[in-house]
């Protein structure tokens, strides 16, 4: 028995705006599975995941606070991808945009006025920004494999982040544990909404996110400069006879991922955190590759793909307390998920018939 | 004191090895599998499982062969039966393999682990100096070395090695003479698989016997650096895994010798290694244009 594909004439834009859904659905029903092989009546589980983070005001709040980070990473990243560059280093850019924006409330502790924010922002932008361009330039001068050097480039950024909250950043004042003073209210993103019935922990970062979501965009669907990127993707040769450099396009969408990578970092530190610690992501920038992809590289759709990951972080966590889960089931959900995707992207491509035996094959 | 140096870079080595030869044959067939490291982990966690609740380290390695497979098996129905975009695809393996190993490896943590006992060679393992090194060692060394030389006379000396570089390089030719291309190639993802079970395996029944979270630590993804290194050569391989297991020796043997260096800085030299061994190779683009499978990470579906 195997399989046989056959490529769609026409790709429908219904199957096309579907397809993430029916991965979502398929998703969940390979969960149930999951929970019910693991001794956990589904229906429960899928509630503690899926619906209990969304019943109150206080884990909105959370949600928006995992969700910004995820959504500001994947939108850079679906930038990427489009480009057929394969950025997997985010993880590692996002750290390096946290140490770098962290370097003025570390180094100046009572910096204050209203240019620091701003400051920090530039800091971890151009600190992503760095880190990305390492796996840029090796690719575009030497050949070497993005995939990998990005990769790498995640260990020696999580070293380095253990190096500087054990050494030269340790708080002074701190008794031996390893992380940097606690940010000022300076260095602090602010709430978005502090009091009232809908106040809440939630920070800028949520409003950040959906500033640059929409910026990009606009960039990709709107510009030539987006044009440029989607037809290095999609067609190397036709890009070269338009005239366009593909390593300046593999240079720029590596430099604005790693940049928008860089700024989640900031987000995270500067908003939720409020300090350096030797870990300072649950896998964000892995997760936001899933988020890129359930988005199908669409910087608009990274929002609400941003906010169902979020959603898996948050109904791990509560099911860790509730059920008394692994909350490693969340990376396990995730990994199915975007196995899915990949599949029903191929459905909507593809027309897939099963064949027994060899008997296709003689008919070709 | 060198020949217990030698030992342990022997011990670091051989996993990077047995992951690569695998991810080797399965690249050479045209399809790059960035699970390894999901592969692996699941196959450590399987062996130190099977092996703690049974008591037999050969158990667990079995169990961490057939995870192996098993976590391949998922890459290839997606990747060949689904023609899915393998580089995400391999992520997802890695992200699902590092989740599911969490999981299972929780109840683990902290437990003994049972080792697998050397072996020694009778006579050969009497000799001087290398009988010691070579010939006393664990199932899973003698296994890196028997697969490299038995992977480097397959693909080179043998028609059906001959038959998987061809649809590794033109994979519409291979169809157009009646070659099996998805079949081939899914046998030579499991292949990759059963290598990465195996590899990990290594790490929780020789390396260090006992379950730790995260315990490859990016072991699979070095040997998808190591394949690249090896300009997808076995014999190459093979000298690679072991420079590689020098560097990883080099961070223990330094801070022995009281080297005043953070030791981060001494955990990040294997990283930082692979990338410049990276670009020292993919430096000269015709050597690496002639060695690299053509179709590497293509999908292939047959125009009917």
């Amino acid at each position: 028995m195997r399989l046989e594909l056959t490529r769609r004439p026409r790709v429908s834009p219904l199957g096309e705006a579907l397809a993430p859904v029916v991965a979502l659905l398929v998703t969940l029903v390979i969960g149930a599975i999951l929970f019910a092989v693991l001794g956990q009546p589904p229906r429960r589980a899928l509630h503690a995941y899926f619906v209990e983070p969304l019943s109150e005001i206080w884990s909105l709040h959370e949600l928006a606070i995992k969700a910004a980070p995820l959504i500001i990473i994947a939108v850079g990243l679906s930038v990427c991808f489009r480009a057929s560059v394969w950025n997997i280093g985010a993880e590692g850019q996002f750290i390096a945009g946290a140490i770098a924006a962290s370097a003025i409330p570390v180094f100046a502790p009572d910096a204050s006025g209203p240019w620091v924010l701003p400051a920090m922002i530039v800091l971890g932008m151009a600190g992503g920004a760095a880190w990305a361009a390492i796996p840029a330039v090796l690719k575009t001068r030497f050949g070497a494999n993005e995939i990998l050097v990005s990769l790498m480039l995640v260990y020696v950024a999580q070293l380095l982040l253990d190096y500087l909250v054990r050494g030269p950043w340790r708080n002074p004042e701190g008794y031996n544990f390893p992380e940097t003073r606690s940010f000022s209210a300076a260095a602090t993103l602010p709430e978005v909404i502090a009091t009232g019935d809908f106040g809440g922990r939630a920070n800028w970062g949520i409003v950040i996110a959906l500033v640059v979501a929409v910026a990009t965009f606009v960039l990709v669907l709107r510009t030539l400069k987006g044009f440029e990127i989607s037809l290095t993707g999609l067609s190397p040769r036709a890009a070269r006879f338009a005239g366009f450099d593909a390593r300046a396009t593999t240079v720029f969408v590596f430099l604005f991922s790693g940049a928008l990578a860089g700024l989640a970092g900031m987000v995270e530190v500067s908003g939720a955190i409020g300090q350096l610690r030797p870990s300072i992501s649950p896998g964000y920038g892995f997760t936001a590759i899933i988020v890129a992809f359930l988005a199908r590289l669409n910087p608009l759709a990274v929002i609400v793909a941003g906010a169902i990951l979020a959603l898996t972080y948050l109904g791990g966590e509560g099911a860790q307390i509730t059920l008394g889960m692994s909350d490693r089931f969340t990376r396990v959900f995730q990994g199915v998920l975007l196995f899915s995707v990949l599949a029903s992207d191929t459905l909507v491509r593809y027309r897939v018939r099963v064949v027994h035996g060899s008997a296709g094959k003689a008919a070709a | 004191m060198t020949e217990s140096i030698i030992l342990t870079i022997i011990t670091a080595a051989t996993p990077l090895l047995l992951a690569a030869i695998g991810e080797l044959v399965a690249e050479r067939s045209g399809v790059l599998n960035l699970g390894v490291e999901g592969m692996m982990v699941t196959g450590a966690v399987a062996a130190f499982a099977v092996s703690y609740s049974t008591g037999s380290p050969y158990l667990g390695l079995l169990a961490a062969a057939a995870t192996g497979i098993a976590m391949a098996g998922i890459f290839a129905g997606l990747t060949i039966g689904f023609a899915t975009n393998q580089v995400a695809t391999g992520l997802a393996l890695t992200i699902f393999g590092l989740g599911v190993a969490g999981m299972v490896g929780e109840a683990f943590v902290g437990r003994p682990g049972v080792g697998m006992e050397p072996i020694a060679i009778p006579v050969l393992s009497e000799l001087p100096v290398v009988g010691r090194v070579l010939f006393a060692q664990d199932l899973l060394f003698y296994l890196s070395v028997v697969l490299t030389v038995a992977v480097a006379l397959f693909l080179f000396r043998s028609r059906a090695g001959l038959r998987l570089r061809s649809v590794g390089d033109r994979p519409e030719a291979a169809h157009a003479l009646g070659l099996h291309v998805g079949r081939i190639r899914t046998l030579a993802v499991l292949f990759g698989g059963l290598c990465a079970g195996i590899a990990g395996a290594q790490l929780t029944l020789v390396y260090t016997p006992q379950w730790i979270e995260n315990i490859t630590a990016g072991r699979g993804w070095i040997a998808l650096a190591l394949v690249v290194f090896a300009s997808w050569r076995p014999l190459r391989l093979a000298v690679g895994a072991y420079l590689f297991g020098a560097v990883t020796i080099a961070q223990f043997h330094a801070q022995a010798l009281g080297v005043s260096v953070p030791s981060q800085l001494l955990a990040a030299l294997p990283y930082l290694a692979t990338i410049l061994v990276l670009v020292l190779i993919s430096r000269n683009r015709r050597f690496t244009m002639i060695n690299t499978p053509a179709a590497l990470g293509q999908p292939f579906v047959p125009d009917r």
